[in-house]
């Protein structure tokens, strides 16, 4: 079994998997080293990482430096090829032209969809952010708790390999003795940062990261990973003997060709394929789960984007890991008897609460860090420090006039020269020429901080996604049309941010004069911005209130399962990929147990 | 949804420009200013799915716009703007006037803005030297093209005589340093070391830490 067409496809499996990313990637490995037979359904092309990652090519060797475009958003060198917020030939609609209240929404038409260019920030949600209307009446709690999810936690973090530190703090778990991997050390930047913060009362501890600082232990984990299955354990210790650690150059977002980091493509995929159990369609974009006379779901019917040609494939469970709206798509699209408002949509639910992440940023020239002996700062491709958020006491005191918290990624140092750079300050309204602006150049090379919060949206009824009645894709398949809209706990938020960037960029002795905007309406990224979507088929502790259950069964159809950030019943500051594959794992896991039991 | 409107703004920079250009200079440039915007709509880019693993130069994508007189005087403007220093070249040596024309006939909107702004200016400095020096740009002589070069450098107020030529010159320098320093000489004059494998990654050099006063925070 392998990469199959829909001509060579099989009657005899067990689950479709439709999508490939940290959801689907992880749904069918797990699935796939336990025995059961699956289908994964990929949107996008076959894509290999090993051989198609521009490594250490520089920008002169790209059209444009390498600049972003409409074709590329975040550059040539861009892992994600076929993507954007803007697909060619599959739109999708907002409903209001009001300022503010749109959502854009990136995909990525790949195998490995978004992981193969993401930042790699592998946080754990923490007790608290999953409960979090207990703690202070808003949104809503998820039925289970962070107790339900950390063993799922540890078995993700040792799979694909985390860097990263216990320290101890507030909603900040640890991970057992054992499963991190060292942090790399900081660059200067970020030292100062630490030293200059802890006057402000923030503090700077190591980055958790999916890259992998050293090999990963082939001989330990494979059995912890797969305890009684030995064919899984020889399978996955070969696959980790294949990927080598981080040699310290080229940026993660151009995917990693050494494997070294995280992307389902190369850490997933590979070692469910040579289970013989996973069999992938590429270019298969699914329209609609089947659902047989039982009411129970039998399969998916697709689209072969190739040919235009309709296809369709049966098995005993379907795994919707499309990512958030994708899969609420599929769901609202799938009306089959009985099911009038789209399949799992019996509570009018689906599409509803979808969350982004909460962005904004600040930055500054640091004059101490101006004019430093050079030195190779590449480092691990990404961030090494982070900041997780400090302020739960003062927060839940009511002195910071909005709920939820915010972390803090930074970008310091002297990284690869970039067609975005900004080469050089002016000189007293003068715009720097001639050799005057070769010397500052080098002068200011590597002394620009920017601070980056990543805070958590709270849910709300105002931002969902439906299906546009008068739109269809290329493929005839009707799109989605979305609402949106912040509270002011978001736009305070990000006042706060930027506020407190401001502050601890002075500290870090930045002689930037303007003050941010306090109206954090201003400085608050568009939804959809920050790539984090989640929502839209939350879980809950019952039909009335939720469309997924527990196991992220829909409560309609239980052999439906949503692998991808749709379950999330809140939207943690939290990077959401690391918990997307910790519920698909146990999602799949229980999957599989009611697939044995026969109740599937 | 779908990308590659051009900005609005083409017709109306494109009349600025008009403004603030000799009337000479305005005849001459206005149809050309807007055929340029017009070419490079109907152009089209690399796509979602280029080969990213292979070199390419400018013009291997779309072809190349600059007329010759906008070359020459671009060539002769970004030599100010980065000259070579001893045996570190300049922009000329590392190629930037390819870049800056393959940048303004790029078909994406952000290039596409850009090409006004830079078709505009190097008409309005070619005019501008035979205004004042009796030939094109690139013919002055190094003192004319340098005081050319010092009138365009300072900021200008919105709706002054020079608002328009200082905001060219701006994003001139912008765009012939990001065309600079991105290549391997540039880099190295930047003082990026990085791009090489490494068997570690030990962190900043301790005469770095030191100068900071950091040698205690490196102790996790």
């Amino acid at each position: 079994m392998a990469f199959v067409t829909p001509e060579s496809i099989s009657d005899k499996y067990d689950v479709i998997v439709v999508g490939s990313g940290a959801a689907g990637g992880q749904s069918a490995y797990t699935l796939s080293m336990e025995g059961a037979r699956v289908l994964m359904l990929e949107a996008g092309r076959k894509y290999d990482p090993r051989s198609e990652t521009p490594m250490f090519q520089t920008p002169d060797m790209a059209p444009l430096r390498g600049a972003g475009t409409p074709d590329k958003p975040f550059g040539f060198y861009d892992a994600t090829i076929d993507g954007g917020w803007s697909v060619p030939g599959e739109p999708y609609t907002n409903a209001s032209s009001e300022k503010g209240r749109q959502f854009k929404w990136w995909r990525a038409r790949m195998l490995g969809g978004r992981t193969n260019h993401w930042g790699r920030i592998s946080l754990r949600n923490g007790p608290y952010d999953f409960k979090p209307r207990s703690r202070d009446g808003l949104g809503f709690d998820w039925p289970i708790s962070y107790e339900d999810v950390a063993p799922y936690y540890d078995k993700v973090e040792m799979l694909i390999g985390v860097y990263g530190t216990n320290e101890g703090l507030e909603n900040t778990p640890s991970s057992p003795e054992g499963v991190l991997l060292p942090p790399p050390r900081a660059r200067i930047g970020e030292l100062l940062a630490r030293q200059r913060g802890r006057g402000l009362g923030i503090p700077v501890v190591p980055a958790h990261r999916a890259v992998l600082t050293r090999p990963l232990d082939h001989k330990r984990l494979p059995a912890r990973l797969h305890p009684g299955n030995a064919k899984a354990q020889r399978i996955l210790a070969e696959d980790m003997q294949g990927r080598a650690q981080c040699f310290w150059a080229t940026p993660c977002g151009r995917g990693c060709s050494i494997r070294a980091n995280y992307q389902s493509s190369t850490v997933h995929i590979p070692p469910a394929l040579a289970t013989g159990n996973l069999d992938i369609v590429s270019s298969a974009m699914a329209r609609e789960i089947t659902v047989g006379p039982s009411g129970r779901a039998n399969g998916v019917t697709w689209i072969d984007k190739a040919t235009g040609r309709e296809h369709h494939a049966s098995a005993r469970a379907v795994v919707l890991a499309a990512s958030a709206c994708e899969t609420a798509r599929i769901l609202l699209n799938s009306r089959p008897a009985g099911f009038p408002d789209g399949l799992g949509n019996s509570g009018g639910l689906v599409g509803k609460y979808i969350m982004d992440t909460v962005g904004a940023s600040w930055g500054g020239y640091i004059p101490a860090l101006e004019g430093l002996p050079p030195h190779n700062e590449d480092g691990a491709g990404g961030d090494h420090c982070y900041t997780p958020w400090w302020l739960y006491k003062e927060q839940l005191a009511g002195k910071l006039g909005f709920a939820r918290g915010y972390h803090v990624e930074y970008t310091t140092g002297r990284q690869m020269p970039g067609a975005w750079g900004d080469y050089a300050k002016d000189d007293n309204g003068r715009t720097l020429y001639g050799p005057k602006l070769r010397g500052e150049a080098r002068r200011y090379y590597g002394s620009y901080v920017v601070f980056t919060g990543r805070g958590e949206m709270i849910p709300n009824a105002d931002s969902f996604c439906e299906i546009d009645p008068d739109v269809k894709d290329k493929w005839g398949i009707p799109v989605l049309r979305f609402h949106w809209k912040f509270s002011e706990n978001e736009t305070r938020q990000v006042a706060h941010m930027q506020r407190t960037f401001a502050d601890w960029l002075a500290a870090m002795g930045s002689v930037r004069k303007d003050q941010p905007n306090p109206d954090g309406t201003a400085a608050i990224e568009p939804g959809g911005s920050i790539i984090h979507e989640v929502g839209g088929t939350i879980m809950g502790s019952s039909a009335a209130n939720s469309v997924t259950n527990s196991w992220s069964q829909c409560w309609d159809v239980p052999n439906v399962v949503v692998a991808d950030g749709g379950v999330f019943a809140s939207n943690a500051d939290k990077n959401p990929t690391l918990t997307i594959m910790a519920l698909a794992w146990r999602a799949s896991e229980h999957l599989l147990g009611e697939l044995g039991r026969g109740n599937i | 949804m779908d990308a590659f409107d051009t900005p609005r703004m083409d017709r109306r920079s494109a009349i600025k420009w008009i403004m603030a250009a000799g009337a000479g200079a305005a005849l001459l440039s206005r149809g050309r200013l807007l055929g340029a915007a017009a070419q490079a709509r109907t152009a089209k880019g690399y796509g979602t799915d280029p080969d990213v693993m292979k070199a390419s130069k400018p013009g291997d994508y779309w072809p190349l716009t600059l007329t010759p007189a906008e070359r020459r005087a671009a060539a002769a403007l970004c030599d100010i703007v980065l000259p070579a220093e001893g045996a570190v070249p300049g922009a000329l040596g590392v190629g930037v006037p390819d870049f800056l024309d393959e940048w303004v006939s790029a078909p994406y909107p952000e290039q596409a803005s850009d090409r006004t702004l830079v078709s505009g200016g190097l008409a309005w400095v070619d005019a501008e030297s035979r205004r004042r020096f009796g030939s094109a740009y690139a013919d002055a002589s190094a003192e004319q093209r340098a005081t050319l070069a010092a009138a365009m450098s300072p900021e200008a107020a919105d709706g002054s005589e020079m608002a328009a030529p200082s905001a060219f010159f701006r994003r001139f320098r912008d765009l012939t340093a990001i065309g600079y320093y991105t290549t391997p000489d540039g880099m190295k004059d930047l003082g990026y070391v990085g791009n090489v494998p490494l068997a570690t990654f030990d962190g900043p050099p301790a005469d770095v830490v030191e100068r900071l006063g950091l040698t205690d925070e490196v102790k996790w």
